[in-house]
Order: C-alpha cells, then sequence, then structure tokens
C-alpha cells in the first residue's frame, strides 16, 4: 500500500505545486494518474520513491515513511520500488546488458552470474539477447523503454512507478508496452503506478486518479472511468477545451 | 535608490555565501563517500586515461612552447648584463615551480573539467544519476571519487611531463639559436635546481588536478535547465576552475616558501 498524507511540495516560496495531497493506492493493483503537464504528476511519483522529498506531510510505502531522508532507509525503498523514467534514463556509456545488470554488478555479481538473470528480464520484455551488446543510442524508443523496464525488473521489486512510459511512441509500440506493463503487473503481483496521458491505458489498469492544481480531484475504478460524472475527468479525457481545467490556449 | 543597491549587495553575498556552502558541502560528502565505500579502480584507472594520456599532447605542447618564449624572454634580460650562462637555471626553475604546474592545472580545467561538467550534468539532465539512485547505486562513489582521485593522481605526472618539454625547449633554443654549450646549461641547473623545486610543483599540480575536478563535478552535479544549464555549467567550470588554480598557485606558493619546501 502506498499512502499520501497531506503532502504539500513548494519548489519556490509561495508557489505551492501539490497542496496537500492524500491517496491511498492499493497493493497488487495497477494506478494511473492523469492530468496537465506541469500539475506535478512527476514529482509525485518521485516522492513516491524518496527522489524528491516533501515539504509537509508524508509519504509511507509498505510501512516505510520516504520523507525520512536516512540512507537506510532510501535504500529499503529503492529495493522495494523500480522507476521506469519518461525517456528510460538508460546510461549512454553503457550497453545494454551492463545497463540490465547494473544493480547486479555493482552489488557483486560477476558478469557471468548476472547474465541468465539479464536475459530472463530480457525475455519477460519481448527483446532478444542480440541486443545486449548494443548501446542505448543504436535503440529505437519503443526499445529503450522495454530495456529500462528490464533494468527496473532486475530487482524483483513489489512495486513499479512508471514515468509517461509511452510518451513519443507510435500507438502499436504504445499498445505493445501498455500490454508488457499490465502483463508484469498481473504475473508478478507487482504495484503499479503510471503516469499517461494517453486513454487507452484505462483498458489495462484497475484504479484511474486525476491530479490538478496541486490536488487529487478524482479517484476511481478505471472501468467507471467513461461513465463518471466528475467534470474535471469528463473533460481531461474527452479533450474538451472549456470546462473547469483551464487551458492555456486561449 | 541607495537601499535597491544594499539588497543587490546583501543578496549577491548571500547567493555567494550559499554557493561555497554548497561546494564544501559537496566536496565533505565526496571525502566521506570515498572514505566509507570501495574506490571503484576500473573507473579511476578509465578516467586517468581521460585526465592523463588523452591530455597528454596539449600539455607536451603548452610545455614546450612555454619553455622555447621563456628562454627567448631570459635571454633579452639576461644579455643586457651578460649572464645568459643563467637560462637554463632560470627556465627550470620557472617551469618546475610555476609554469608546468599552473598550465597543466588551466589545461585540465579546461579539458577535463569541462568534459566532467558536461558528461554528470548530461547525466542530472537526462536523469541518468536519479536512475543510479533508485538501482541503490551512490552516484558520488560511481561517478564523483573516480574522477576526483584520478585527476588528483594524474596531474602531477602531466607536470612532469610539462617541465621536462619546457626544459627540452629551452635546452633547443639555447644550444641552436643563443650557441650555449650543452655543459653549461644543464651546470647552472645542476647546481640552482633542488629537489624540493620539483616536489613543491608536483604538490601543487596535484592539488591543481582534485581542485579542477572538484569544480567539473559540483557543477556537473548540479546542473539545471537543460541543454542550456550543460552550457552554462560547463562555462562556470572553465572559468571558476581557472581561477581556483591561479588563487590555489599563490597560496600554495606562499605556503612552501614559508614551509621552506619551495
Amino acid at each position: 500500500m502506498i499512502q499520501l498524507h497531506n503532502v504539500y511540495k513548494q519548489f519556490q516560496e509561495g508557489t505551492y505545486i501539490l497542496k496537500g495531497i492524500n491517496l491511498n493506492i492499493p497493493s497488487g493493483e495497477s494506478t494511473c494518474i492523469i492530468g496537465q503537464s506541469g500539475q506535478g504528476k512527476s514529482v509525485l511519483l518521485k516522492m513516491i520513491i524518496g527522489l524528491i522529498q516533501p515539504t509537509h506531510g508524508n509519504v509511507i510505502v509498505d510501512g516505510i515513511d520516504t520523507s525520512d531522508v536516512s540512507e537506510e532507509s532510501h535504500h529499503d525503498i529503492f529495493k522495494q520500488c523500480g522507476y521506469v523514467f519518461q525517456f528510460a534514463a538508460l546510461l549512454d556509456s553503457l550497453s545494454v546488458f551492463e545497463n540490465i545488470g547494473l544493480s547486479l554488478l555493482e552489488h557483486g555479481y560477476s558478469e557471468q552470474q548476472a547474465m541468465p538473470i539479464v536475459k530472463a528480464k530480457l525475455k519477460l520484455v519481448n527483446l532478444t539477447p542480440d541486443i545486449l551488446e548494443k548501446y542505448p543510442d543504436q535503440l529505437s524508443g519503443g526499445m529503450k523503454k522495454r530495456v529500462g523496464l528490464a533494468r527496473t525488473l532486475v530487482s524483483d521489486p513489489s512495486i513499479i512507478l512508471y514515468d509517461e512510459p509511452t510518451t513519443g511512441l507510435d500507438p502499436i509500440t504504445t499498445n505493445i508496452v501498455h500490454e508488457l506493463i499490465h502483463r508484469t503487473q498481473q504475473n508478478m503481483h507487482i504495484t503499479s503506478v503510471i503516469i499517461s496521458h494517453n486513454t487507452t491505458i484505462f483498458d489495462y489498469v484497475d484504479n484511474v486518479a486525476l491530479l490538478h492544481q496541486g490536488e487529487i480531484q478524482y479517484f476511481g475504478k478505471a472501468r467507471d472511468i467513461w461513465n463518471t460524472d466528475n467534470p474535471y475527468v469528463r473533460q481531461f479525457i474527452r479533450g474538451y477545451t472549456s470546462g473547469p481545467i483551464e487551458t492555456e490556449i486561449d | 535608490m541607495f537601499s535597491a543597491v544594499i539588497d543587490r549587495i546583501g543578496l549577491t553575498t548571500l547567493h555567494i555565501c550559499n554557493r561555497i556552502g554548497a561546494t564544501v558541502v559537496f566536496l565533505f560528502r565526496t571525502i566521506h563517500t570515498a572514505c566509507t565505500t570501495r574506490i571503484k579502480l576500473a573507473s579511476t584507472i578509465q578516467q586517468m586515461h581521460f585526465v592523463g594520456v588523452k591530455s597528454l599532447s596539449i600539455v607536451i605542447l603548452t610545455g614546450l612552447f612555454s619553455g622555447l618564449a621563456l628562454a627567448l624572454q631570459s635571454y633579452i634580460g639576461f644579455s643586457r648584463v651578460g649572464a645568459e650562462d643563467f637560462i637554463g637555471l632560470v627556465v627550470t626553475l620557472g617551469m618546475t615551480r610555476e609554469l608546468a604546474p599552473v598550465l597543466t592545472g588551466l589545461m585540465t580545467a579546461g579539458r577535463a573539467g569541462s568534459a566532467m561538467t558536461a558528461e554528470i550534468g548530461t547525466m542530472r539532465i537526462s536523469e541518468q544519476i536519479d536512475a543510479l539512485k533508485t538501482l541503490r547505486i551512490n552516484p558520488l562513489q560511481y561517478l564523483v571519487v573516480p574522477r576526483l582521485v584520478a585527476s588528483t593522481i594524474i596531474l602531477p605526472f602531466l607536470t612532469i611531463f610539462a617541465m621536462v618539454c619546457g626544459v627540452i625547449g629551452a635546452y633547443t633554443f639555447c644550444i641552436n639559436v643563443l650557441g650555449l654549450s650543452s655543459e653549461t646549461f644543464f651546470s647552472t641547473i645542476e647546481e640552482g635546481v633542488a629537489i624540493a623545486d620539483i616536489i613543491g610543483g608536483l604538490f601543487k599540480s596535484a592539488c591543481f588536478g582534485f581542485l579542477s575536478a572538484w569544480i567539473g563535478t559540483y557543477n556537473g552535479y548540479h546542473t539545471r535547465g537543460g541543454a542550456r544549464g550543460v552550457g552554462s555549467a560547463t562555462t562556470e567550470t572553465v572559468v571558476t576552475g581557472s581561477i581556483l588554480v591561479l588563487i590555489a598557485n599563490y597560496i600554495l606558493s606562499a605556503i612552501l616558501f614559508q614551509t621552506g619546501i619551495g
């Protein structure tokens, strides 16, 4: 269970990007966070894993308070939580094998010991071992995201946080990534939190939360999303330019 | 008007103090990491190759032409008082105590320091440093410590090349242009140059290597604002690194002079 209690985040004096977030994300389910760009979705995700500290409030992940900044707590959280970055954040100077196996190699595994684990994770994300020697700049956008996911899966996390995993991908690759996320969540009973602007993800997740003006305006089941009366959700998922969400295109 | 000026001075002072504080805290965290975790040998050697071997050609050229120019300038002065025999001594002392360490330090701040900032800064803005953290890898141990250790170790070796090339340049000029004998050139060096002069120069160069890597990694690690941010951070590394090398040179020279080492 991921719990956010009255979470505020202020970056500059007087400007709050998150204003008292209260959210309970159920274990073993997938939750998609939607909202306009610049509303603090990525900040929220980074707070869950402890990369950003809240100004006020608490973020509790499986009983661990990520706003406790001790090194040990972060170590425990990073052990439980995986993070798939928006643009994969693969290390440019390392090969695909080194990227996926990095945490193993840095924690005492030899290349021979790491290789079967890396190959297994690569298979989970529908990639073949022939790309192991390639470098990130030789991969397509979709492949990079899948390698990023494979890297996250190496540590067998119980929670995976996805920051816009399908941004910049074509519709077919988008669906492949969505299916991959869904299958990973189902097979490994992982808690998934996904930030996305793509409404097709609603077919693959259990819950949807809408973040607007620093507050959670909606939290509900994904299967009900198209029938909800919530005006924020109705406007956002249908892309209406008029409604409670102010648009900047005027 | 007056209060606005005072406000501005106050804000600037606060900004500078804040910056110095952050830089020092970063250094202490790095040193703490270096002392409490395993130093990555392969990465350190890779950085030594980058900072050292790949800077060798520019350091050799810098040393050679500095030696030539110093010999020429010394000749102009010494020929007026009939002391041309001392050109070798002056060039060797100048190269070992000052020019070789300082020029090598400046070259390193410009070439290697800026490259460190650009590389780590790009990793910062593309979230690669955050990715390391989520993989339970300490970014200071993985990225900063190897660069700091490598730069500190390799700079004295580069400086030796600059020293030797400077003396070779001066020797070539004195023998081929001025017609001095080889014995005269080297006899004054033997009489006037002490091992402490060379040790002092190498100690200074190690400090410059440390400074260049410290500033280079700090600016990279704290890069903000996309490609423009990387550009600004890289420029700042060259400027701050070069100024710090020159300031440190004076302070270290004074300390070495006081202690009688150099």
